[in-house]
This record gives structure tokens, sequence and C-alpha cells, in this order.
């Protein structure tokens, strides 16, 4: 056993100390919902680890105390009924520490699943991000840009992204900033972000959505406001508008570049919300403007 | 020659055809082996048509460890893909196939026909039964079950593997995105495999519940036998999921309808629903057989009664409810919002509470015991240790909002690597030591079976622990390569050299079936462990009729009771035992059904009517056959008996 004890503490010592270098993405957060995930799971990996160093000394003992080889060789292990006090504490103590944890999980669901405290004085950012294979098309409806690939945000301001995607599910994902959430091409979800501090952080789609899935990536960087306001008055009179026919180019399968237009797809290619939802059958699909649409909550009109 | 493009790969690569040209020596070889030998008669009159459920078990062993070492081999490819950096060895695509296969064939193939192997060998000799209830539709479950497993193997030679993971969610796995008949193979070869589940699950519920020996309430049942039959009553209100999910899914690629395809107002999300609907209980038809092995032999080499009887009977009930309630958390980021993910958020929590009442049984089953380490008690301690700490980080996968953290990255293939592998791997390997005795007359290499244990669980850390690290990192699942920016290498590296690890156990198993099967000692008791259920009563290996005379129980560890307290499991005369009849008609109906899956893959009609009828002219051969068994005489029994030293 003691060999076990000394191996299974080398893996641990080896692990944490060559990650431990550089802080892990998800534990290292840049903004308040991301914050919360991490003391989330700071928070369950201390409670679970005191149950698994009670497994493990329970275990300990069991073993070392009641080895064959320990005791006489006539000792007859005796018929063990259960002790109804023993089983009361094997049940509480797990019930206490779910019900803890079911505490906590339901108000971070709550959090995460709404606007990011702090920022009320001003208007979110409205960014709809769409995916098709194996893109990134962010776009701007209040700036009215569109950029591929790559995506700037002010700090100081909440995010809220409309997510949908041109084919399979995928899952947007910037891991400093909060966790994921599925973009489906008959709905639109809503995501919640904030970024406190500027910088650069990874993007990606995390849901496997077929050949080029490892590189549907897109880098984020985050600035403060003004320096975002003059990148957004650069981008208007510098790129190009983005057409038709440009941008069924590039809905095209395969890996393009990061690239910055005018105006968005959102006019003449609808996102799948309110009328437009993959599920309204027999309805009239009319031409409806982003601006009305985007005020009904898209992610509760599937059904 | 257009006819036959059909059947090319989409993909090919110079493994592909090194796999061909062996698939095709080894058949040769096969068939000439058979030949030679003379062994054709044999093979059919012993095997082929057996309904014996003792050899059916044997057919499903061999089959789970053939397929071990085809997803093993997946694996160890996707290792290597993945250890260092920018690698070349595989494109996306092909990375894609394998770990698709890699999930289908290590779930559905390997650890399915694992449990089915010892709840076939074992339950009926546990309750003291001559066999299953319906021997001749057991046979059937096993020939669909192979008979899926062989129609998956093939998809990679034959017009391509399935490639949108084992999952296979739509719309990537509609005909849109996923052009090749490799999802194809995925709905026909799992709906063939499922049915055999299904009727599994029908069969063995009949069996313990009808079948018991005189004597044996519900209460006084093994724990194994327990397991079995809470399993199989998730089988049978889950697998109809599957069968209709799967039907679906059939249909829309290869009718043009629209369920799961957006197109005109399908739901990609009913896809995820239903899959997991079926997946999440599937999970616990896995594990509860599991458990039902640990509690057999964690007892037995404590030399003490299973702590707790009734709470773990009673864990096992609730967790089989719970298992139905659960389905949401494999995509809280599917957008349904904060009331639905606390909801699914609680019950899966929960399902911590009976999981944790019986690790802690185990913990005082050793208390006061006698405890003596062989190779499945090896294995059984080490999975207390590694199990516990999958579990625990399953309880934190279950806080909906930092899941939104957790999912579709590497940290989710750590949790359930570490629960599927010491939960059901680690016990399919203690049973395969375990009941080796059983099965075939002599014991496996303790010496080698141990080595065996400790390098297999000590892979399983270094393959796994380094995954929850560059999970929490940001690497995705799934990814096929990963640049070195990351920083993602050292990690790989680590499981990869934990991948090679598995190898190496892997080959120390068979190394040891092979060792043993040649220097093994023959001369052992029929209850080599000092075990204590009903299978131990019986002679190794067992006769075809089980027990000459059926045996009393009165409690929960007859046999030990017999052993320790005397008292008397076989009273009575010798009687004539009524058989069932062997048939080759489960056979020849398996046969028919790969060759319908195989047609309907590639939408040949023709041969699909053809083998419809098929299927149908078996089934009503079947009805009208008058075929009421043999019974083995009084003489018989006595020759048996006598020569295995009664």
């Amino acid at each position: 056993m003691i060999k076990k004890w000394s191996i299974l503490s080398i893996v641990f010592t080896i692990v944490t100390v060559l990650t431990g270098c550089e802080p892990l993405l998800v534990l290292d957060p840049k903004g308040p919902q991301a914050e919360r995930q991490a003391s989330d799971i700071m928070l369950s990996i201390g409670i679970m680890s005191i149950i698994v160093l009670a497994v493990f000394v329970i275990l300990f003992i069991m073993l070392v105390k009641y080895r064959a080889s320990k005791q006489s060789e006539d000792y007859e292990p005796p018929h063990i009924k259960a002790n109804i006090w023993v089983e009361i504490i094997c049940v509480g103590i797990p019930v206490l520490i779910v019900a803890y944890l079911s505490f906590v999980s339901v108000q971070s669901n709550n959090i995460v699943e709404s606007a990011p405290k702090g920022y009320e004085d001003k208007e979110p950012l409205i960014v709809y991000a769409s995916t098709s294979n194996w893109k990134w098309h962010f776009s701007y409806p209040e700036e009215n840009i569109e950029t591929v690939n790559y995506l700037y945000i002010p700090t100081d301001r909440a995010l809220e992204f409309k997510l949908y995607s041109f084919g399979p599910i995928t899952s947007f994902w910037i891991p400093q900033l909060g966790g994921q959430k599925y973009a489906m091409s008959d709905m639109v979800n809503t995501l919640h972000l904030a970024a406190d501090v500027p910088g650069e952080y990874m993007g990606r789609n995390a849901n496997f959505s077929g050949e080029g899935f490892a590189e549907n990536t897109f880098n984020v960087k985050a600035m403060p406001e003004e320096e975002f306001d003059d990148w957004v008055k650069e981008v208007k009179k510098a790129a190009e508008p983005l057409t038709e026919e440009k941008f069924d180019e590039l809905l095209k399968p395969g890996h393009v570049g990061q690239s910055t237009y005018t105006g968005t797809h959102l006019e003449f290619m609808p996102p799948p919300e309110g009328e437009n939802g993959g599920h309204h059958h027999g309805s009239s699909k009319s031409e409806k403007s982003v601006d009305d649409s985007h005020e009904e909550h898209s992610n509760q009109n599937h059904h | 020659m257009d006819y036959f493009d059909r059947f090319a790969v989409p993909h090919p690569s110079p493994a592909i055809y090194v796999s061909m040209v062996a698939i095709g020596l080894t058949v040769i070889a096969i068939i000439a082996g058979l030949t030679y030998f003379k062994k054709w008669g044999y093979l059919w009159r012993e095997w082929l048509t057996t309904v014996d459920h003792k050899r059916i078990g044997i057919m499903y062993l061999i089959s789970a460890l053939l397929m071990l070492f085809r997803g093993g081999a997946d694996a160890i490819m996707m290792r290597a893909q993945l250890a260092v950096p920018e690698n070349t060895l595989l494109d996306a695509q092909h990375y894609n196939e394998i770990f698709t296969t890699h999930g289908i064939v290590m779930i559905i193939f390997m650890a399915m026909p694992f449990i089915m192997a010892f709840m076939n060998f074992v339950v009926p000799l546990q309750i003291g039964a001559r066999d299953v209830a319906f021997p001749r539709l057991n046979a059937l479950s096993f020939w669909l079950f192979f008979m899926g497993a062989m129609l998956l193997n093939i998809s990679f030679v034959v017009g391509g593997s399935p490639d949108a993971g084992w999952t296979s969610y739509f719309p990537l796995a509609g005909n849109e995105f996923s052009e090749s008949v490799g999802t194809n193979y995925y709905m026909l070869a799992l709906q063939i495999a499922g049915l055999g589940t299904l009727m599994t699950g029908i069969n063995f519920i009949t069996t313990i519940l009808k079948m018991r020996a005189p004597g044996m309430t519900l209460m006084k049942m093994p724990m194994f036998t327990w397991s079995a039959l809470v399993t199989n009553a998730i089988i049978v209100f889950a697998f109809p999921v599957l069968t209709v999910a799967l039907l679906m899914g059939t249909m829309d690629r290869l009718f043009a309808t629209n369920f799961f395809t957006t197109a005109n107002g399908g739901m990609d999300m009913l896809w995820a629903n239903f899959f997991w609907v079926w997946g999440h209980p599937e999970v616990y038809i896995l594990i509860l057989p599991a458990f039902g092995i640990y509690s057999e032999i964690i007892s037995t080499f404590s030399r003490r009664n299973l702590y707790g009887y009734k709470s773990m009977v009673g864990s096992m009930v609730i967790i089989s409810l719970l298992s139905f309630l659960v389905w949401t958390h494999h995509f809280f980021t599917m957008g349904q919002g904060a009331l639905t993910n606390s909801i699914f958020s609680i019950t899966t929590m929960a399902i911590a509470v009976p999981t944790g009442v019986k690790i802690f049984n185990w913990l005082f089953t050793l208390w006061k015991g006698k405890i003596v380490i062989t190779t499945p008690m090896l294995y059984s301690l080490l999975f207390i240790p590694i199990f516990t700490i999958g579990g625990v980080t399953g309880v934190m996968l279950g806080m909906s909002a930092a899941d939104y953290q957790y999912h579709n990255t590497m940290f989710l293939v750590a949790h359930f690597h570490m629960v599927i592998i010491p939960g059901v791997v680690f016990a399919m390997l203690a049973a395969l030591h375990y009941y080796w005795p059983k099965m075939f007359g002599f014991k496996l290499n303790e010496k080698i079976g141990k080595v065996g244990a400790w390098v297999i669980s000590m892979s399983t850390l270094l393959a796994f622990m380094p995954m929850f690290f560059s999970g929490l990192d940001g690497q995705a699942r799934r990814m096929y390569t990963y640049s070195e920016s990351t920083g993602f290498g050292f990690l790989n590296m680590l499981s990869f050299i934990g991948a090679i690890g598995f190898a190496i156990g892997f080959c120390l198993i068979v190394y040891n079936i092979y060792y043993s099967t040649r220097y093994a000692s023959r001369d052992i008791s029929s209850d080599p462990w000092d075990a204590r259920s009903l299978e131990w009563a019986t002679h190794s290996p067992v006769p075809e009729y089980n027990f000459a005379i059926t045996p009393q129980v009165n409690s929960a560890e007859a046999f030990w009771d017999a052993k320790k307290h005397g008292h008397e499991l076989f009273t009575g005369e010798y009687e004539k035992i009524h058989m069932p009849n062997n048939s080759g008609v489960p056979f020849i109906m398996g046969c028919i059904f790969f060759a319908w899956g195989f047609s309907f893959i590639f939408g040949m009609w023709i041969p699909v009517i053809i083998s419809t009828i098929g299927i149908f002219a078996c089934m009503a051969l079947r009805s009208f056959e008058k075929d009421h068994g043999r019974y083995i005489s009084v003489n018989e029994i006595k020759k048996t008996e006598t020569s295995r030293g009664a």
C-alpha cells in the first residue's frame, strides 16, 4: 500500500507543480461571470478534497488494521449487521454537503444567466456571434459593423452575446471571461459576459463540429471604451461593406483569416429568433428589422 | 463498377489499407484453421447453436476482450496524435473517425458485453437456476449484439467510419454535414445491438423474478444478482428510447425526414435529449453490475458479510430512479435557463448520496474483516480511491454554472474515464480473475494478475489526471491538434505515457491467460477463493445443468452457511433434469440481421426486403416449431457427478 500512496503523491506533485507555473485559464478570470465560476470551482474542489481524504484515510486504516497477515490464523470475522446510526451519518453528511452545494449552484445559475452586476449605468453591448463551418462571425448591430474570427470588446460595459449557427451545433467559449453556451441553427441563445481587465484572450468553439473544429478559434481583445469607440470609427472609415455575395462566400466551409466589414449580415440574413426561429411552423416569414426582434427574449421562444 | 464505388473508403490512408489486408488474412487463417483441424462441426454444435447461459457468457467475454483491443488501439492512436503539439500522425478526418469509434466500441461493444458476460455466467448460478428463463432468446440477444459489433467494425474498411462523435449530435450527423455512410453504420449497428440488449433485459428480469432457488426471497439474493435485476429494469426502460431515436435518425438520413435536421422545423436538440435520456441511464447500466461484482469480491476477501445489505439494495434502487432524472446535465449549456439547470443540477448532485453510501458500506465491509489481497481484491481496493476521485469530480460537474467552464473540455473527459475505468473496467477485470476458475477450472496466475492490476491503475492516474488540468486550461475535447503556444504539450505527453501503460497492462492480461492456460494447476477445488454465494457450490467448470440437485436457501449467503453453519444446501435424490435444446435459428437470424443492416446502410433496398422477409420467416419458424427440450437422465447425472468427484 505504501507503494500506492507514494506513486499517487508523485503524480499529484508533478502535475500540480508543472502546471502551477502559469495559472490555468479557467482559474485566472478576467470578468465577473468567470470569477463566480472560478470561485465555485475552487469551493467544490475544497469540499470534495475533504471527502476524498476521508475515504483515503478510512481505506488506509482498514487495510493496515485488518489485513489477514496481521491477524491470528483462527480469527473468524464476525457477522456484522448494519448500525442505523452509522448509516444515518453516511447519508446525512453527504446530504448536507449536496444541499449546501445545491444552494450555491442555484445562486450561481441565476448570476451567470443574468446581466453581470456593476454595469447598470450603461446599456450592454450586443454582439451577434454566429458560426459557419469553421469560422466565427461577430455582428455589432448598434455600431453596424461586422468582424470575422476576431472580437473587440470594451471593458467597463456589460456584453450580451446572441449566439446562433449556420451549421452544426457549436459552443461559444472565452474561458477567462466566462463559461460557454451553444450556438444552434434554429434558435438564438443569450450569453451574458463582461471583461474587467483590458487584454487579449483566447476564444473558441468548444463543441465538436466536424473536420475544421480544432482551428475554429477567435481572438478576443478587451480595451477601454474610448479605444473601442476609436476602433469602431476606424472600421467605418476603412472597411469594405459586407455584401450578400461576400457573406455567401464567407459561409462556404473552410478556414479564413480575420476580416472586417461595415454593415452586418443581420439585415439580409436575419438570425433565427422571433419570427425567424426554427420552430414557427406555417408562419409567414416577414422581413423584420433586427432592432425589433432582439427585444424579444429569443431563447425562450423556441417551443 | 459504379455500383461498387459506394463501398470504397472515402478517406483512405495507408493504415486503413494495412488493416484491410490484416482483416482479410485473419479471416482466411480462421477458415483455414477450422478446416484443417476439422473444427467446423465442433464450432457449430458447441458454440454457434448453444443456448447454454455459461457458453453464451464466455462468448460475450471473448467479444468484450476483442473489442477492448479495438477500442484500445483507437485510444493509443488518439493519445499518440495529441502527445506533441501540431502532430501530423493523423489528419483531422482520421482523428474524428477514431474518437467516434473509440467511444462507441468502448461503451456499446466492450463494456456492455463485459457486463453481459458475467450476468449470463453468474446470475443463473447465483440463484440456483438451470439456465435463464428464455435460453433461445438469450442466444439471439448475443448474436444480435455480436452482429451489431461486427457491422460497426467493418465500417472503416467498407464505406467509411462514423465521424460525428459517439454522441452523433444532429445536424452534424445529418446528411448535410456527414455525407459518408459512416453515420448510417452508427444508426444500424447500435440499433441491432440495442435490440439484443433489450431482449436481455426482459430475459433477466424474468429469470431473476421467477427462477430463484426455493427459499431465496428477494432480500436473500446475492448482491450481484440484485445489481443485475436493477440494471435490467433500467435497460427495459431506457433502451426503447434509443431504439426510437435511432429509428428517427435513420429515417432522417435515409428517407429524408426532418426530425433532427433543422430544415422544415426539425429540432437538433431533440436528438441530444433522446440520446441522453437513454445515455445517462446507460451509464448506470454499466456501473451497477460493477458495483455488484465489487460487493461480492470485497465481502469474499474480507471474509465477512457485506456491510449494510439493505442500504446497498436501497441505494441501487434510488440510483436507478435518479438515473432517469439527470440527462439534461449533459448539455447545461444548451440555453434552457437558470431554473431548468438548477433542477437538474440538484438531481445530479443527489446521485452522489446513494453512491457515497455504497463506498462507505464497502469500507465498513473491510472493518473487522480478515483481508486477503488477491488479484480481484486488489482491483477492488484500487477502485475505491480512484473511483472516489472520479466520482467527486462528477459532483463538481453537476454544479451547472461551473459546468459552463468544464463542458466539452478535457476535464469532462478525465471525469468520465476516471469513473468508467475504475468503476466498470476494473470490476470486469476483477471479475475475470475471480470467475475464471469457475469458468475454466483453473486460476489465472496471481503474480502476473497483480502486476497487471498495478500497471493498469497507475496508468489510469497517469493518463487521466493531467486532463483535469489541461481542461481547466482551456483544452477542448475532440481537437485533433493544438498549437505549441497553448502549453498543453506536457500534460498530453503524460497522458500518452499513461496510454502506453494501458497497452502494457492489456498485454499482461492476455499473457496471463496464455501462461495460465499452459501452466496453471488444474487440481483446484470448486471453491478456490473460500467464497460465500451459490455459484461456488457447484463444480468447476460447471456442468451444463449447473446443480445436480436444486439448492435450498435460507440466507443471503447460502453457501457460506453451508460451509460454516451446517446448512444443508442439497437435499433429496437425483431427478431427471429438463434442459433446452440447442438451436441454429438465433445464429442464422443474427446473420440475416447483419445482411439487413448492411444493405440498409448502403440503401440497397432489394436485399433489405429479402432479409426483412428472412427475419420474419425465422420468427414464424420458431412460432410453429414444436420443441419441448430434452431430459438429462439420472444415470447421466450420476456419471457426470462421479467424474467431477462428488
